[in-house]
């Protein structure tokens, strides 16, 4: 790759022959060997030998596999094919989906909001770098915690309901978009804040009118993508922390009722909703960007 | 630029209508946020005040409950067994994973210019894959694979394989569009193109992604550990449910280390392969 690269920026020919490698008979190496290259292939040969170690020491409990495959090729055909509702009726169905979608955009806007106050203070190019480090590492700390041991550990404090689901799934949202905003942040040109900086602008005028308007596109996107996964998260929750909406009609009909049938019209009401909502986004990122 | 000059100037009327329209743009994303926030308070019976309020007290009772005692240690052997084993799930479902959408995602890159309908296809697939939920495919393969770790091993799998093929296909179309050109025109078959042009440069990339969705996986595992029995997640849910706090405690902090262990990796690897 170095030789291309080197071509492509038109560097001086004394400089590609250091880039270029000759084997030994004197023929130019096609494949430069660098640091990149070889990193590159001792990654794959450790990710393929941990998972060849996985396999190997897995617990399969003596499993049919070709019997279990068939059966769930099987409930697929059932789940996909025949979908109809019994144990609940439509209309409390999409009750559950408004009530997972609400959740969702709960946990987003909240997640959106703390996210932008802590991405204001850790994004490297505006911030403090000490307060950077600490914000960047205790929301690193607050990512690593699974979104579903948020919401039980909140369901402990709070109860069971939708506070407890809000509150665990904005913790997660709130670390991932510091991170996310903070990064469109660092990637505006520097050049802009100087000369505000320069001309004496306070930093919240730096803020609204330089970071927010060039950086508003790359945050909408990044919030969206955030709303989907968030109503994603809202039906695991709700499926297995008992967080009620269509996650928790999902876990009926999976684990109580045992009918693959309503499992499938819920999980093609689901698909369903999550296809609007990525239409919705792209329109509305259109508009913004 | 001094107040007086600023208005003689010709475009200073374009400059204001600028702003207006800024602050009218701004006015409607905020009531429409707004108007959002409302119903969804009052679909879901959200409590505002009592969501502030539920912060402080969890994170008092985490720091009383949480805390591993004696007998929680005495778990660990049995905790880092789990643990062990999820890290290995979920590079081993990521990896296959990845090969799987790496070849099936091939011929939906616009840049090897296969046949259009063939790409569509393959977009729809991996749409689909990436919109079931993981919680569907785990009920799925719980009926015939009952509490295995193969439960947790497919449904994991398939919506990374969605996830994954849909970003390689990006990938592949922004990094390798050059060099497929170029390989063409020297007369390189397909395969030669995909083994010696594709991915090559496209590699460091598709790794950043794997490495990103080995540490998203460890985090999902719990959930679906949760919902099938299996794993760390489930090793969690019976400390929970047994209201043994301090070994649920140990557990998160085990899962704590395990990710932000990965990610540091992760970004160190990152610095030298992009």
């Amino acid at each position: 790759m170095n030789e291309l690269v080197a071509a492509e920026r038109g560097l001086a020919l004394p400089e590609l022959q250091r880039c270029m490698q000759k084997s030994r008979a004197g023929k130019i190496k096609t494949a430069a060997k660098s640091k990149n290259r070889l990193a590159v292939r001792l990654t794959v040969f450790v990710l393929l030998g941990l998972t060849l170690c996985g396999f190997a020491t897995f617990d399969y409990k003596n499993i049919d596999l070709l019997a279990a495959i068939a059966g769930t090729l099987d409930n697929a055909r059932v789940l996909f094919g025949q979908p109809r509702l019994m144990y609940t009726n439509g209309a409390e169905a999409w009750t559950a989906l408004l009530v997972s979608f609400s959740l969702g955009a709960l946990s987003t806007i909240f997640g959106a909001l703390l996210g932008l106050l802590g991405a204001l203070f850790c994004a490297g190019n505006i911030a403090n770098p000490i307060a950077a480090g600490i914000i960047k590492r205790f929301v690193s700390l607050i990512r690593a915690v699974p979104t579903i041991l948020w919401v039980l550990i909140f369901t402990v404090a709070a109860g069971l309901g939708s506070v407890a689901a809000v509150v665990g799934l904005t913790f997660h949202s709130a670390g991932y978009l510091t991170k996310a905003y903070a990064e469109s942040i660092e990637e505006m040109d520097s050049g802009v804040i100087e000369a505000l900086k320069a001309s004496g602008a306070s930093f919240w005028q730096i803020v609204f009118q330089a970071i927010l308007p060039s950086s508003i596109s790359y945050m909408v996107a990044w919030t969206f993508l955030r709303f989907e996964i968030n109503f994603i998260n809202a039906i695991a929750v709700g499926a297995a922390a008992g967080a009620g909406g269509i996650g928790f009609e999902l876990y009926m009909a999976g684990s109580h009722y045992f009918d693959l049938r309503e499992l499938g019209w819920i999980t093609y009401m689901v698909v369903a909703a999550v296809i609007a909502l990525e239409l919705l986004a792209t329109k509305i990122k259109a508009k913004v960007g | 630029m001094s107040g007086d000059r600023m208005k003689k100037t010709p475009g200073s009327k374009e400059k204001a209508a600028v702003f207006v329209a800024r602050k009218r743009n701004f006015t409607i994303a905020f009531l429409g946020v707004f108007a959002v926030f409302i119903i969804s308070s009052l679909a879901t019976g959200y409590d505002v005040a009592g969501g502030f309020a539920a912060v402080p007290k969890a994170v008092h009772w985490m720091a009383s409950n949480f805390v591993p005692d004696e007998k929680a240690w005495s778990r660990l052997p049995n905790i880092l067994a789990k643990l062990i084993e999820t890290a290995f799930l979920s590079v081993a479902v990521t990896v296959c994973a990845a090969v799987c959408a790496f070849f099936f995602g091939l011929p939906g890159t616009r840049t090897l210019k296969l046949n259009p309908w063939v790409g569509r296809a393959v977009r729809i697939i991996a749409a689909f894959f990436r919109n079931v939920p993981d919680v569907v495919w785990a009920m799925l393969l719980l009926f015939s694979f009952g509490q295995n770790i193969l439960t947790g091993f497919f449904a994991l799998f398939f919506y990374t394989f969605g996830i994954l093929t849909r970003t390689f296909i990006e990938t592949v179309d922004e990094v390798s569009a050059d060099c497929i050109e170029a390989l063409h025109a020297a007369g390189a078959g397909d395969l030669q193109t995909v083994f010696q042009g594709i991915l090559p440069s496209s590699m460091p990339e598709i790794l950043s992604w794997i490495l990103y969705m080995i540490e998203t996986n460890i985090r999902n595992s719990t959930l679906i550990g949760i919902l099938t029995a299996t794993g760390i997640g489930y090793l969690f849910d019976l400390y929970y449910k047994r209201m043994d706090y301090a070994s649920a405690g140990l557990v998160v902090l085990s899962v704590v280390l395990l990710v932000i262990a990965i990610e540091l990796l992760s970004n160190q690897i990152r610095k030298v392969i992009l």
